[in-house]
């Protein structure tokens, strides 16, 4: 008979093919899409050779500059306000004693993250017209900026207020101790430490804003296409494998941003 | 243990001082909320309650609105007026288009969730250097674009795409199955998006597993079978309730995937919405949409916030 403790108790048969199947199933048909941007015929389909062409043409294409012109304009300015509005709310909600409405101002934080995206893009697009038509108002592309900040606030605020939660008060209240002023004890202690917290949330927000489709398509005006409008539009003509070049792009922002605010979270967990 | 070294007297100056410094910073913090809280009232919170009021406003003819009271927009979401005798006559149209997009939400929890909770379960049992690099795969298309993503399935499922040129190869086939533009399509490219959203939060809470309860079922006696039906499924509740909320919700509310691998033939709430405010120029119709699908929603949180809460008395 065997011993029942040589068997693995972590151990679930079949578990491992379907992490396996999991893996190829969400890699494959990206790696596919980045492979045949090196096509060299001009058929996304139909493969001939390899070459960087695309990425050359990618790169000489004027609507292509505008694009990446106006997503750069627009995320960096939406990470760097919503990085230091959801520092501040961080802070503001975590290191003060419990206060009525905190619980509802939480709420209202989280509030982008619970609504679908599609009922947020009508209802930026609606209260935009209402005044542009009430009051004349339009911010041209700080319209976009300002519908980006709006969801960029949660996720820039997740991890700030995550290392906020870890962090050890005793070297707060040492700080305290040796009379350094609220202030100073911030500036001194707790920013330092926080670092990393601002940085993870800053690429977070980053990368939601760089790759939004959905609340830009419906909220921009003329002139305003950013790099994931760009591609829609692209593949409504006969497609290239520029556009290919173009996604793989994009893509590799995705991975570098992530990889980067994965490997702060990890040191932190070290 | 610096403090047990200090003298009374210091200590409690200390204790004062500091509840005295954590009370006035305290009084002012809160403040520090403000900013995030005006962008997100004014420019998140303020539109929504916009689009509740245009919904019972008139519609514009070139889109937009017209200051006029009217519930023409929610009647016309199940009924359509009769040009000839003003009669209302039911149209089922846009309620079979909310029903199949809450079929398309549920088919793909439930195929998320038998292949997301083997996944999560074999990376929570992984050495932690081989953890990371498992949380890192899934994360990284957990952060991708999603039009990018979703374009990737369209290149291997046209008529001239992978499988298909695979297919003919072979000789399996000798014309091409068309698989874009269908129902099957969108199927596919939901669950393709949102895989990676149930298994992240499968794993945070199979990762806190403790498995001495393991050890003990099987000295008790269990099966593998048991083990997983009666001990790590019920402890991993609150992950797989978190996991199917976050793949229901924008599921339910998916705009791009039906888009490019629907073409516009087969519709989800997410394009009839968008559809309101473009080519069909009613926005108070797309606005009552909007909050039909935010009620829907709704629900969801509601069972999940009364399934958490629950979890919460019972310990």
């Amino acid at each position: 008979m065997a011993d029942p403790r040589a068997i693995d108790i972590k151990e679930q048969p079949g578990f491992r093919s379907i992490a396996i199947i999991c893996l190829l199933v969400l890699y494959v048909p990206v790696l596919i899409l980045m492979i045949f941007s090196l096509n060299s015929g001009s058929l996304i389909t139909h493969w001939e050779g390899v070459t960087l062409s695309w990425y050359g043409s990618a790169f000489l294409n004027e609507e292509f500059h505008a694009a990446a012109r106006n997503t750069l304009i627009i995320s960096v300015s939406a990470t760097i306000v919503s990085t230091i509005c959801a520092t501040l709310a961080a802070i503001g909600m975590t290191r003060v004693k419990p206060w009525r409405g905190l619980a509802a101002a939480f709420m209202v934080i989280n509030l982008p993250l619970m609504v679908p995206e599609i009922i947020t893009a009508v209802a930026t697009l609606s209260f935009f017209a209402l005044i542009a038509g009430a009051f004349g108002l339009n911010f041209g592309i700080g319209n976009l900026i300002l519908a980006h900040t709006v969801f960029c606030i949660p996720f820039a605020y997740m991890p700030i207020r995550a290392r906020l939660e870890d962090m050890d008060l005793t070297l707060e209240y040492a700080a305290a101790d040796l009379y350094a002023t609220p202030w100073n004890a911030f500036k001194r202690i707790t920013l330092p430490l926080l670092v990393p917290g601002i940085m993870s949330g800053a690429a977070l927000a980053f990368i939601v804003s760089f790759d939004d489709f959905t609340i830009t398509q419906l909220v921009a005006g003329p002139g305003q296409t950013t790099l994931p409008l760009y591609i829609w539009n692209q593949i409504r003509r006969p497609m290239t494998p520029e556009i290919n070049a173009i996604s793989t792009i994009l893509l590799m922002v995705s991975i570098l941003f992530v990889s980067v605010s994965f490997l702060i979270a990890r040191r932190r967990a070290k | 243990m610096t403090t047990a070294a200090l003298s009374p007297t210091t200590l409690s100056k200390a204790a004062l001082f500091e509840a005295k410094a954590v009370k006035t910073s305290a009084r002012r913090n809160r403040l520090l909320s403000l900013p995030a809280l005006i962008i997100i009232g004014v420019f998140g919170v303020l539109p929504l309650i916009i689009i509740c009021v245009y919904s019972f406003l008139a519609a514009a003819p070139y889109g937009g609105v017209q200051w006029k009271f009217s519930t023409d927009a929610y009647l016309n979401f199940l009924f359509q007026r009769d040009i000839f005798d003003d009669t209302l006559q039911f149209t089922p149209d846009f309620l079979i288009i909310y029903l199949r997009s809450f079929l398309f939400a549920v088919v793909t929890t439930v195929i998320c969730l038998l292949l997301g909770f083997p996944t999560a379960y074999f990376m929570a049992t992984r050495p932690p250097a081989q953890r990371n690099w498992w949380v890192l795969l899934i994360t990284i298309p957990f952060w991708s674009n999603l039009l990018v993503r979703t374009l990737a399935i369209m290149f291997i499922i046209r008529d001239e795409g992978l499988i298909n040129n695979a297919l003919l190869a072979l000789g399996v086939i000798d014309k091409p199955i068309t698989m874009l533009y269908t129902n099957f399509a969108i199927q596919l490219g939901l669950l393709y998006a949102f895989l990676p959203f149930m298994v992240l939060p499968l794993y945070s809470s199979l990762e806190k597993l403790d498995f001495r309860l393991i050890e003990a079922a099987y000295d008790l006696y269990a099966t593998r079978r048991q083990v997983l039906w009666r001990v790590i499924i019920p402890l991993s509740k609150p992950g797989i309730v978190a996991g199917c909320l976050l793949v229901f919700i924008p599921a339910l509310g998916a705009y791009v995937t039906p888009l490019i691998l629907g073409g516009g033939i087969h519709l989800m709430i997410g394009d009839l919405i968008a559809q309101q405010f473009g080519s069909g120029r009613n926005w108070p119709l797309g606005c009552a949409q909007a909050l039909i699908l935010m009620a829907a929603v709704l629900v969801a949180l509601y069972f999940y916030v009364r399934n958490t809460a629950g979890k919460v008395q019972h310990g």
